[in-house]
């Protein structure tokens, strides 16, 4: 069950000003965080690769750097996920919604019209 | 009684559960949103762990934990990569995809473009991509039933493939997309709780330090300190820079390719709306993540306990590094009772990860084949649901009997490279046409088509010449060599070429439609015309 839409409304939704706000806020997020953590991940592979001598000193006990950077990944990706979702839910969701409600409004006018 | 006679009944246990599933699963699927989505009616938490369930194959379940057990370190790099391969898919493809797309990852890319040739390049790489991963497995399941369950024979091998094979496609022919998202949620609970289990009792035998465990697994292995750094299995001494370079490769391929895997892609078309998608990921990511850390435990645990060299004796590869510990724990706590039971427990739970990887990777292609090739390639649009959904059934059918032909063919040599190289396909084709798709205005078809075609023949191409195939002692083909290419992963090269073709092919072509664009930039992130729940 899809609504068809007349390709002008998606055009007159892209130019607002709402949705412009909404795109910016999204992609100003998740491009530089995606270039982050992708440069993060490669720099442990690349360590892992070529520094091992760094990777193999050890931190306290048996634990060394190696561990302790692996370990790290899990905590960015955890941390990354969970500030996404804080971020989408504060910022991109409201505006969505909104774009949402007036696109169904408007079609409920245009049935009545019909 | 025997552990054999015990995991045998628990496996026979968890497939009539399944069975059962699927049963009900079919008579609730009718439409073809149903058999293709699950009627976009499941929960971010049920699709979260079904998200899993897709993702932690045997392969990564008794695979990494045999290759921390045996070389160490290098296992636990190779899982890091499986993870944060996730954020893509949080961050850029899931929500975008499901306010897009209907039901497979082509709805995507053809949105915008020429339909036809957009959907016979995505359709291909879907079906190659996923039989690749499918051989992996099912080749995989031959060889994990001599060892866990005593069957050494040829014939065994061949009988369990088959078994396997029929299994997986019950579950997709008759349950489709409800009955096999079912069948990965069972199966992520039982090895989440397997798993943690284990890391239980193993952390508890070291007073819960994990220093004095790192210790033993090091002085056990026999390899000293080396066993807790990089270098033993990838990017070894021997193999000087050319081997760093592999590694780096094969980093790039995994975190890349998750989010262009067409298994991992349907999954967010199963949730009813891109919030809950959203949630789906971040449970996936939740589950995968905490896996992997237990999988760092058993393998130095079974290092420490069991010891490499049982390890390496049982299994060269050390797939069954887990199930040993399993018994090797249960003895000790609760004796040879105990020990029994918990191997039997893990062979059972490793058996049902392939099942449910199997049946995910074969619904992808089966609804690639339907909705893709059949219904808009071959069919022009012109077919009604009923009939793309029997032909859906048809294709699941077909490509589940090429499956299990092709793994009895191939269960002798060694596909273990079939997996990364299914990765390295989806990194280097689909995910430049994806995300072109959904972020670059001027993209067009010959973009698209070049992106995905560039990629996934450079992979291929590369691969073939590559040690893995030819030229030595643990390739595909070990008597032949005609090998050019040091490098065992191709990603390195491959995955820019797709990026790079995608780019060239847009530009040379004058293609370019504005409110087409409009209209995916504008669905994708609001949700505007997106496809609703069809609740049941």
């Amino acid at each position: 069950m899809t609504v068809q839409h007349d390709p002008s409304v998606y055009e007159r939704i892209q130019a607002g000003e709402q949705f412009q706000e909404l795109r910016r806020r999204y992609r100003s997020w998740a491009f530089p965080m995606t270039i982050a953590f992708l440069v993060w991940y490669l720099l442990y592979v690349v360590l892992s690769g070529f520094a091992r001598d760094f990777m193999g000193t050890k931190l306290f006990g048996n634990i060394n750097v190696a561990l302790v950077f692996g370990v790290l990944q899990f905590v960015s990706t955890f941390l990354i996920a969970w500030a996404y979702s804080r971020h989408a839910a504060a910022k991109l969701d409201p505006i969505a919604d909104e774009l949402r409600d007036e696109t169904k409004s408007a079609d409920e006018v245009g049935e009545g019209a019909k | 009684m025997s552990h054999e006679t015990l995991s045998t009944i628990l496996f026979l246990v968890f497939v009539a559960l399944t069975l059962a599933i699927t049963f009900w699963a079919s008579r609730n699927t009718k439409s073809a949103a149903d058999f293709y989505a699950g009627g976009r009616s499941f929960s971010g938490l049920q699709n979260g762990l079904a998200i899993g369930g897709d993702y932690m194959s045997a392969a990564s379940f008794l695979g990494i934990a045999g290759i921390i057990a045996l070389s160490g370190y290098d296992g636990f790099l190779y899982s890091i990569g499986f993870l944060v391969a996730w954020l893509v898919a949080l961050l850029l493809v899931a929500e975008l995809m499901r306010n897009s797309g209907k039901y497979t990852m082509a709805d995507v890319l053809a949105f915008r473009m020429s339909p036809r040739p957009v959907r016979t390049a995505a359709g291909v790489s879907t079906i190659v991509v996923s039989i690749f991963y499918l051989l992996a497995q099912m080749v995989g399941a031959g060889a994990l039933v001599g060892l866990l369950l005593g069957v050494h024979s040829d014939a065994g091998k061949i009988w369990t493939i088959i078994a396997v094979g029929l299994l997986m496609i019950i579950y997709v022919v008759f349950g489709g997309m409800k009955g096999t998202t079912w069948v990965q949620i069972v199966k992520a609970v039982m090895l989440m709780v397997g798993a943690a289990l284990i890391t239980l009792f193993v952390l508890a035998k070291f007073g819960f330090n994990l220093s004095g465990l790192l210790g033993d697994a090091a002085a056990q292995s026999g390899k000293g300190d080396a066993f807790l750094n990089a270098g033993l299995k990838y990017g070894t001494a021997a193999q000087g820079t050319w081997g760093k370079i592999d590694l780096i490769s094969l980093g790039l391929a995994l975190v890349l390719g998750t989010a262009g895997l067409p298994h991992v892609l349907i999954r967010f078309y199963t949730v009813p709306t891109a919030r809950d998608a959203r949630k789906s990921v971040l449970w996936g990511i939740g589950i995968i993540g905490v896996f992997y850390l237990l999988t760092l435990v058993l393998g130095f645990g079974a290092a420490a306990l069991v010891g490499s060299k049982t390890i390496a004796a049982a299994d060269k590869a050390g797939n069954t590094a887990a199930p040993l510990l399993a018994q090797k724990v249960g003895q000790d706590l609760f004796g040879d009772v105990g020990g029994t039971v918990l191997l039997a427990v893990i062979a059972a739970v490793a058996f049902a990860t392939i099942l449910a990887v199997v049946a995910g990777l074969t619904l992808a292609s089966s609804s690639s084949f339907a909705h893709d090739l059949y219904a808009h390639v071959f069919r022009r649009g012109t077919a009604t649901e009923r009939q793309e959904v029997v032909v859906a059934r048809v294709a699941a059918f077909v490509i589940g009997a090429v499956a299990i032909a092709l793994s009895i063919f191939a269960q002798s040599l060694n596909v273990a490279f079939l997996v990364s190289l299914a990765f390295a396909v989806a990194a280097s084709g689909n995910l430049p046409a994806i995300l072109y798709s959904l972020f670059w205005k001027r993209f067009n078809t010959a973009g698209a088509v070049s992106a995905i075609y560039g990629g996934l023949v450079s992979a291929l191409v590369l691969v073939i010449f590559s040690p893995v195939v030819s030229g030595a002692p643990t390739a595909m083909i070990p008597d032949a060599d005609f090998h050019l290419i040091p490098l065992s992963n191709p990603g390195i090269f491959s995955i820019p070429i797709g990026f790079l073709c995608g780019y060239l092919g847009t530009i040379l072509s004058k293609e370019y439609n504005a409110s087409k664009y409009a209209e995916i930039e504008v669905r994708s992130l609001t949700g505007i015309g997106a496809e609703q729940a069809t609740g049941h």
